[in-house]
């Protein structure tokens, strides 16, 4: 009875000895090479000498100073050759008109490209403003996680990129964006979207929309360095980010942004 | 060992030869499509961030212009337009930088431009500048008047409506429409000039609207009255009232 028991025992713990061994033959090779990975991520150098794990990328737009001028989307058309027809934007400017009455009118001619009218029938408006709309660059990012076959993918600096060779146009990531950030190229068939101008940036240059902002509405800068532009707004601006119920982690904050603004 | 082969289903053999036919294909063919820089530095192709980084730039940026126009540059630093940079106007630069014989450059001469940025919206921010164009001095070209690299008015704005356009449009429907923007903000006159240095006061007190309505004050008879001591409680008043806009209701 006794031997049975001590035997019984050992059967238990050489199967608990067997199958632990069996999960670090899984786990350990997964840690090794993804330290491996990591090594090698921070080794990463692109062309000019610049290395991606050594930034990160993130901007920030102040709405009380946004003038819904539209130079921005023009300026992202122009720079990344977008198509110049309506509903294909990288950026956008949406104009949110609160009444009296709690409705809310909310519109974006063409993206707000040509700017826009002022209406006359204005007199029960009791607040009002523009809202520049991006990808938010996810630290989290749906889109990347949709991707089939990997053409969609974050960056050590934390930029989200679409590889323009190996995208299939399935449209899983536009499905996926909840920011309805990404379009499917009329022509190429790519899922395309906002790079935060990533040819620019890898320069010292600042993206395109952010060069051409007249009232520094929009701030772009490297999270990791102390003295940015970016790092005195997130210390000096109430900042909230769209849909953060997400858990996306969006890297465009917002500064004086309304919770209608979605 | 060949007991246990032979106790195997005869189904689970055929099917198990399937599967390592399908596996070994697969191993086989993938290599062939899956890039060799597939995986590197992540789950993508780490030769597509390069071909990313190396995408035609249009857009040179505003500090080179100064290179090779320095008048303009420094004409421009001084004024309105200082943080308006040159390509917005003049569109992207690039080619022009590397060759401006061949790669000219447009100026935006006629009023639609200016307008982009400048005509009245009641969503742009209190402060910035805004004209009615249709009624700002039509047919002639802004650049007549305005400088576009140093864009000052000819003359000093007499009107706050000139850059809190829908603050003016407002009181000038409302009860106050009567009482000038200067009544309630003393306004240094180099507000008009330099904003944010020289900031207007605001009214801070209730004895201030109580100036005219209170029931004592001496002033039009016409103006509603209220009792300074009791109406609306310890708040001021613009707390229930806008008083661009003030209302009873
Ligand atoms: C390498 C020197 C160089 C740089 C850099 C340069 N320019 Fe020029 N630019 C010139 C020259 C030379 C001309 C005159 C070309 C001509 O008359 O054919 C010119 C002409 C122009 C004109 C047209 C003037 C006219 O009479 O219509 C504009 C506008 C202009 N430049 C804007 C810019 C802007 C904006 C930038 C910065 C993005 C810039 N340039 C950078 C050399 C330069
Ligand atoms: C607000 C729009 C605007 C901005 C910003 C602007 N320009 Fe201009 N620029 C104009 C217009 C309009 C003209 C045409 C002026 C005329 O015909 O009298 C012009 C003319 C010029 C000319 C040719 C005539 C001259 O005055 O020499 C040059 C060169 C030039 N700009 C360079 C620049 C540079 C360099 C910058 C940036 C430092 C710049 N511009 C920024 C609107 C702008
Ligand atoms: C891309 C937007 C943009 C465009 C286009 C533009 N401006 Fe401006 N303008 C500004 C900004 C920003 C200011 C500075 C406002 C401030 O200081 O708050 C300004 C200021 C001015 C002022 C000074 C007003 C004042 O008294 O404070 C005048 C005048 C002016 N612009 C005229 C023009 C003219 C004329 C043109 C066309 C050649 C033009 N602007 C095109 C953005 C623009
Ligand atoms: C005939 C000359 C003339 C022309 C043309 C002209 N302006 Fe003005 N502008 C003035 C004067 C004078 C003032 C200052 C007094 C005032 O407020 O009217 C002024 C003021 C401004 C201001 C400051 C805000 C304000 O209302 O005072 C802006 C912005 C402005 N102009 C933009 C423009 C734009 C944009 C155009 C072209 C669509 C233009 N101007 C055409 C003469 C002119
Ligand atoms: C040249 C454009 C311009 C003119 C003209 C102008 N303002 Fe302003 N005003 C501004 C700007 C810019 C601000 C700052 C807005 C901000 O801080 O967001 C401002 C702010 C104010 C404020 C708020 C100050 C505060 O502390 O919050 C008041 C009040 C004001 N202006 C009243 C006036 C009155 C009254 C007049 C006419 C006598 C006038 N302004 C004319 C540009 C102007
Ligand atoms: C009856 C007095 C009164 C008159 C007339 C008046 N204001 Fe005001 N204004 C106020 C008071 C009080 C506040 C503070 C409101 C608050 O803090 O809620 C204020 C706030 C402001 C502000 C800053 C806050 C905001 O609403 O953006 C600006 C700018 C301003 N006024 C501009 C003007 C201009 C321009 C005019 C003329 C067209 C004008 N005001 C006429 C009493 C007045
Ligand atoms: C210079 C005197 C003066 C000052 C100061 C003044 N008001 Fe008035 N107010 C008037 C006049 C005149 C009317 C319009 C009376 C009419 O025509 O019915 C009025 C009307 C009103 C009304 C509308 C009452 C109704 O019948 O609906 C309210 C509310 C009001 N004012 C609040 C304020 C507040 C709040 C302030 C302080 C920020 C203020 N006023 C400062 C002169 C003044
Ligand atoms: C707590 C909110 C509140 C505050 C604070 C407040 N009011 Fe009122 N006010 C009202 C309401 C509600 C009415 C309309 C009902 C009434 O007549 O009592 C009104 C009415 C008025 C009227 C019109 C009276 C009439 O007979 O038509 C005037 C004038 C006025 N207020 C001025 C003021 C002034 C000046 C102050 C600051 C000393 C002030 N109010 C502060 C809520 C407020």
């Amino acid at each position: 009875m006794r031997n049975n028991e001590s035997s019984e025992k050992q059967n238990r713990r050489k199967f608990i000895q067997h199958f632990l061994f069996a999960c670090a033959s899984f786990i350990i090779p997964g840690i090794i090479g993804a330290q491996e990975l990591v090594r090698k991520v921070g080794t990463w150098v692109l062309k000019n000498g610049y290395v991606p794990s050594e930034h990160h990328w993130g901007m920030g737009i102040d709405i009380s100073k946004c003038i819904g001028c539209g130079r921005c989307v023009d300026a992202c058309k122009k720079e990344n050759n977008v198509p110049k027809e309506p509903f294909f934007f990288r950026t956008w400017v949406e104009q949110y008109r609160f009444l009296e009455n709690d409705g809310v009118v909310v519109d974006s001619p063409n993206g707000g490209i040509n700017s826009f009218k002022a209406e006359t029938s204005e007199k029960n408006i009791i607040r009002s403003f523009f809202v520049p709309k991006l990808c938010n660059q996810c630290d989290n990012p749906p889109c990347v996680q949709v991707c089939p076959v990997g053409a969609t993918f974050k960056t050590a600096d934390g930029v989200i990129l679409v590889d323009k060779e190996y995208c299939l146009g399935c449209r899983y990531c536009i499905q996926a964006c909840p920011y309805g950030a990404r379009f499917l190229h009329p022509e190429t068939r790519i899922a395309e979207k906002c790079t935060f101008c990533y040819h620019r940036i890898i320069e010292g240059l600042d993206p395109a929309c952010v060069e051409v902002c007249p009232t520094q509405a929009r701030i772009f800068g490297d999270l990791t360095h102390k003295a940015s532009p970016l790092v005195r707004f997130k210390r000096m601006n109430n900042l909230s980010v769209l849909k953060p119920s997400l858990n996306t982690e969006p890297k465009v904050y917002y500064a004086n942004l309304d919770g209608e603004v979605r | 060992m060949l007991s246990i082969w032979k106790k195997i289903p005869e189904q689970i053999k055929r099917l198990s030869f399937l599967v390592i036919l399908i596996v070994a294909g697969y191993l086989l063919i993938s290599p062939l499509f899956i890039p060799p820089d597939f995986g590197k530095y992540g789950h993508f192709r780490a030769s597509a961030v390069e071909e990313i980084a190396s995408q035609q730039m249009n857009y040179v940026g505003h500090e080179i212009c100064a290179n090779c126009h320095e008048d303009v540059s420094v004409i421009k630093s001084k004024g309105y337009h200082k943080n308006v940079a040159c390509e917005v106007c003049h569109g992207p630069a690039f080619l022009h930088a590397e060759d401006p014989g061949s790669a000219t450059l447009e100026a935006p001469r006629g009023r639609s431009y200016c307008t982009l940025c400048h005509e009245y919206l009641p969503s742009r921010p209190t402060g910035f500048p805004q004209i009615v164009a249709i009624s700002h001095n039509p047919m002639k070209p802004c650049i007549t008047c305005h400088d576009p690299h140093k864009p000052e008015p000819p003359v000093t704005p007499k009107e706050c409506s000139a850059c809190h356009a829908t603050i003016a449009r407002t009181l000038s429907i409302s009860y106050h429409i009567y009482l000038p923007c200067t009544r309630c903000h003393e306004t240094p006159e180099k507000h008009k000039i330099n904003p944010r240095e020289f900031t207007p006061s605001k009214p801070s007190t209730r004895e201030f609207c109580g100036g005219c309505h209170s029931i004592d004050a001496k002033s039009d008879k016409g103006i509603p009255r209220i009792d300074l001591a009791t109406h609306g409680h310890r708040y001021v008043c613009w707390q229930c009232h806008y008083p661009h806009l003030p209302e009873a209701k």
